[in-house]
């Protein structure tokens, strides 16, 4: 029998694994990579400390949220605490016209793609469905099913492959894209089809999984024989393993996949090995089925803490810190005002964006609907 | 202008319907931030702390610890702007009771929304509360019969019936100082239960320090026509001559599991006494040692150890009986449970993997679990998937007992008070240190063989612990 007792070891993540690309250690110096490296050196002292503020912020937002949901103003919230160097360092990768495909948990990538956060609130307080435009951002909504995306942003990229915007030479035409799912997700039958399509259409698609070691309470070890970098090779992907709570190397990393799918070269798996601090959402108790002393462990590897070790020792100034400090309380302020203020939609919203265009049916239903509710004595059920 | 908002319990689960309240990280007069954490609830999934929405001060505490709370449930009012309010703990509770209803819809609505699951565990649906639809003719004026039931009525700050006379006062009233109440608050006293004997009913020092003595080892309060003092306490019925207190959290718990594991597993039991003098040797010898000066060498300690190696000697009595599949569930390890007395009720905490461990881990991993469990820190992992128990009733000088056992497990250990007493011992009568031991099994897969045999290599263990290198 082979013993399943996987909880409580220390994850074995960082120095003693060949294969994982690091370009800035734990404490925060900067390692030197043949490949890699050359592909961070345009980023001087003020876009690190640009990134910084990124992982900051979206940590603000996150933590704010979090608690609004113990306000009760939330149903739910999935925090991305710990992730936030995969999420900015891939997500700063991107350019403009290329497209990304999230889950549920990507308010970091969202934020590099120029989103107002607040508009993710909506959803998770149960007044909209999505809550913003995919097309204003290339940010498609959030996805909650478990890996059907990736399905989707293989099929969009093949999209792009038709209309002839991959491999031109054009760096303002060439696009990818991107899907964001977790370990959990490497399990899904939708994820292994999508590779399938990419693998043998070249579809200019990245696969970016953040391995938060955790698929709710199931650990990666007991879903996969072969670290999921690995996963990749099958199906004729390379694969690359990044420490995904270094910024810089998830960035250099990402980097190099979009421009290999933006060239031609088809796709590309990267897992980001990293960790999810919080808990799977708001009504999960993680103290359930992991240690105290591997949180402690990830603790010490938190991104932020890194990123902030090395711009010290660069000269960062302690103002910069402190008014960003400033800037992330009143930041919060705004999320937790905001959240409350979002109005009650009409419950017949839900007929709104069945179809593109109108579409009689649902005409007929929303009317049907619309009478419905005008039947009750009391409008509303809430006070 | 004061501006008094109430918080209501949110729903923090995806359709938990109520929360016990655990502890109050605040009382009235505190002034809080945003996000300070106000109070540590336990629904039936986590332990969670529950931010405070507003900054200002705490004018209200609506809900004690101890009560189960409906989700929606005012718990505490929050003064947002106490600037101009007379003063932060003399605001008249008159006033306060106008509470806002600044706290919007949303905790409603996720009473009745919050049933369907996006993503994460599945959950019960909450309880659905339909709106009454509109008469099918005109309908009269007369308003519609009840509007859609409110969450429930609010838990009233339970009010004590103290036998005394002295009508225990409203959380809003209590008059102490700080420091006093930090005082109470580390000694674990109700200030609603304490009188206050300062200049204006201030609760003084003093005050606190007598309560806690009071409350050492069972609060005991003289009824009328009784010169003896029994419980105090709870609701006292009308004749004075019985209290009720409600059935809460971990009593309930304990309840449930006892009747589950009662009749549903035929229990046998079997005794054995031993002379454990070798082992109190033993235990002395370790105390020496300075590899174990770093945690507590007891007796319990060399019994777990023994029960562990009867256990891997009798494998099969690792196991548990699945009612469900109609199978036998064998368990390649040892979760062992220890019986702890906390002041939150039985709990019973398990060591993991306790199979593992060399005895000076398994000391550490034994103070670490009873450490835990007397601050009430026990986590809800720590106490699932037990396989074994010990229950250590010798703590109170108790010869030995009937064990009932741990739902999920097949058996469970009684550890007798060791004492001195005449032995047989190399042919003659001499004083030594004896013990009995019992174990009760679950007669359904355990047959009385084998849980025979898992306590004879048991009590040979703690009779000669040297066996332990033969079986180890």
């Amino acid at each position: 029998m082979i013993q399943s007792d996987i909880q409580g070891e220390t994850p074995h993540v960082g120095t003693q694994d060949d294969d994982l690309i690091q370009l800035l250690t734990i404490t925060g110096e900067r390692v030197h990579q043949q490949t890699y490296s050359p592909l961070v050196e345009h980023l001087d002292r003020a876009a690190l400390e640009g990134l910084y503020r990124d992982m900051v912020l979206v940590r603000r937002f996150d933590t704010e949220a979090t608690a609004l949901q113990r306000h009760g103003e939330l149903g739910l919230w999935p925090q991305c605490l710990g992730q936030e160097a995969a999420q900015i360092g891939s997500g700063r990768a991107l350019a403009a016209q290329d497209h990304v495909f999230p889950s549920y948990r990507e308010h970091g990538v969202g934020w590099t793609r120029g989103l107002d956060l607040r508009k993710v609130l909506h959803q998770f307080r149960g007044e909209d469905h999505g809550g913003w435009d995919p097309a204003e951002h290339n940010f498609s909504l959030y996805t909650l099913v478990i890996g059907s995306h990736a399905l989707h942003a293989t099929g969009y990229a093949m999209g792009v492959q038709r209309d002839g915007d991959v491999g031109t030479g054009n760096p303002e035409r060439d696009r990818a894209v991107v899907a964001y799912f977790g370990d959990g997700a490497t399990s899904q039958g939708d994820v292994s089809e999508a590779m399938v399509f990419a693998a043998v259409n070249d579809a200019p698609v990245v696969f970016f999984c953040q391995n938060n070691q955790w698929a709710i309470s199931e650990p990666t070890e007991r879903q996969s024989r072969v670290p999921l970098y690995r996963r990749g090779s099958g199906f004729g992907i390379p694969g690359v393993r990044v420490d995904g709570n270094d910024v810089l190397a998830c960035y250099a990393v990402t980097q190099e996949a979009l421009e290999r799918a933006r060239s031609g070269g088809g796709p590309t798996f990267i897992e980001a090995v990293t960790y999810r601090m919080g808990a799977h959402t708001t009504s999960d108790d993680p103290t359930r089925y992991r240690s105290r002393a591997e949180e402690d462990y990830w603790r010490t590897r938190d991104p932020i803490d890194r990123l902030k070790l090395h711009l010290v020792a660069e000269g960062t100034a302690p103002e910069f810190f402190t008014a960003l400090d400033e800037e992330a309380e009143a930041f919060g302020a705004q999320i937790r005002d905001y959240c409350r203020s979002i109005p009650k939609a009409a419950p017949s919203r839900i007929f709104e964006h069945v179809y593109a265009a109108e579409h009689s049916l649902v005409e007929a239903e929303r009317a049907w609907f619309d009478e419905y509710e005008a039947g009750f004595a009391t409008e509303g059920a809430q006070r | 202008m004061p501006k008094y908002l109430e918080f209501r319990l949110p729903d923090v689960g995806e359709g938990l319907t109520e929360a016990d309240i655990v502890d109050w990280k605040v009382t009235v007069g505190d002034a809080v931030t945003v996000n300070q954490a106000l109070v540590e609830i336990e629904t039936a999934k986590s332990l969670v702390e529950l931010p405070s929405p507003h900054a200002g001060v705490i004018t209200k505490v609506l809900v004690e610890a101890g009560a189960t709370v409906e989700v929606g449930t005012p718990i505490v009012v929050i003064d947002t702007d106490p600037d101009g309010a007379p003063e932060a703990d003399g605001g008249s509770p008159a006033v306060a009771s106008g509470t806002g209803g600044a706290a919007d819809g949303a905790a409603s609505a996720d009473d009745e929304t919050s049933g369907d699951v996006l993503v994460g565990y599945g959950t019960k649906h909450a309880a659905a509360s339909r709106r009454p639809r509109r008469a099918a003719e005109p309908a009269p004026a007369a308003p519609a019969a009840a509007p859609p039931s409110p969450p429930a009525p609010a838990t009233e700050p339970a009010t004590m019936a103290t036998v005394d006379g002295q009508a225990a006062a409203p959380s809003s009233t209590i008059l102490a100082k700080p420091p006093v109440r930090k005082l109470a608050k580390d000694l674990g006293i109700d200030l609603n239960r304490v009188p206050g004997t300062g200049p204006g009913g201030i609760i003084t020092r003093g005050d606190v320090e007598a309560a806690a003595q009071r409350s050492e080892p069972e609060r005991l309060v003289s009824y009328p026509g009784d010169d003896r003092p029994w419980l105090d306490g709870g609701v006292v019925s009308a004749d004075g001559r019985q209290t009720r207190v409600p059935v809460r959290s971990v009593r309930a718990r304990t309840a449930e599991a006892m009747v589950a594991s009662a009749f549903t597993a035929p229990h046998v039991t079997v005794f054995q006494t031993v002379d454990v003098t070798k082992t109190m040797k033993l235990v002395a010898r370790l105390k020496e040692d300075r590899d174990f000066s770093d945690t507590r060498v007891t007796p319990l300690l060399i019994a777990a150890k023994a029960l562990i190696l009867a256990i891997r000697r009798h494998p099969t009595i690792s196991a548990a009986w699945d009612d469900a599949t109609q199978e036998i569930v064998y368990k390649h390890y040892i979760n062992l449970g220890i019986a702890a007395s906390t002041p939150r009720g039985l709990v019973v905490p398990n060591i993991k993997d306790a199979h593992r461990m060399g005895l000076h881990e398994l000391a550490v991993a034994l103070g670490d679990l009873t450490a835990t469990a007397r601050a009430g820190k026990t986590t809800p992992a720590a106490m699932t998937d037990g396989t074994v128990t010990i229950t250590n009733v010798g703590v109170f000088g108790i010869d030995t007992g009937t064990p009932i056992l741990n739902p999920g497990e097949a058996a469970i250990l009684a550890f007798g008070a060791i004492s001195q007493r005449p032995w047989v011992h190399h042919g003659k009568i001499k004083p030594r240190w004896v013990t009995q031991l019992a174990l009760s099994m679950d007669h359904r897969l355990i047959d009385g063989e084998l849980g025979s045999r898992v306590l004879a290599d048991t009590a040979r263990t703690l009779a000669d612990p040297a066996q332990g290198l033969v079986w180890g």
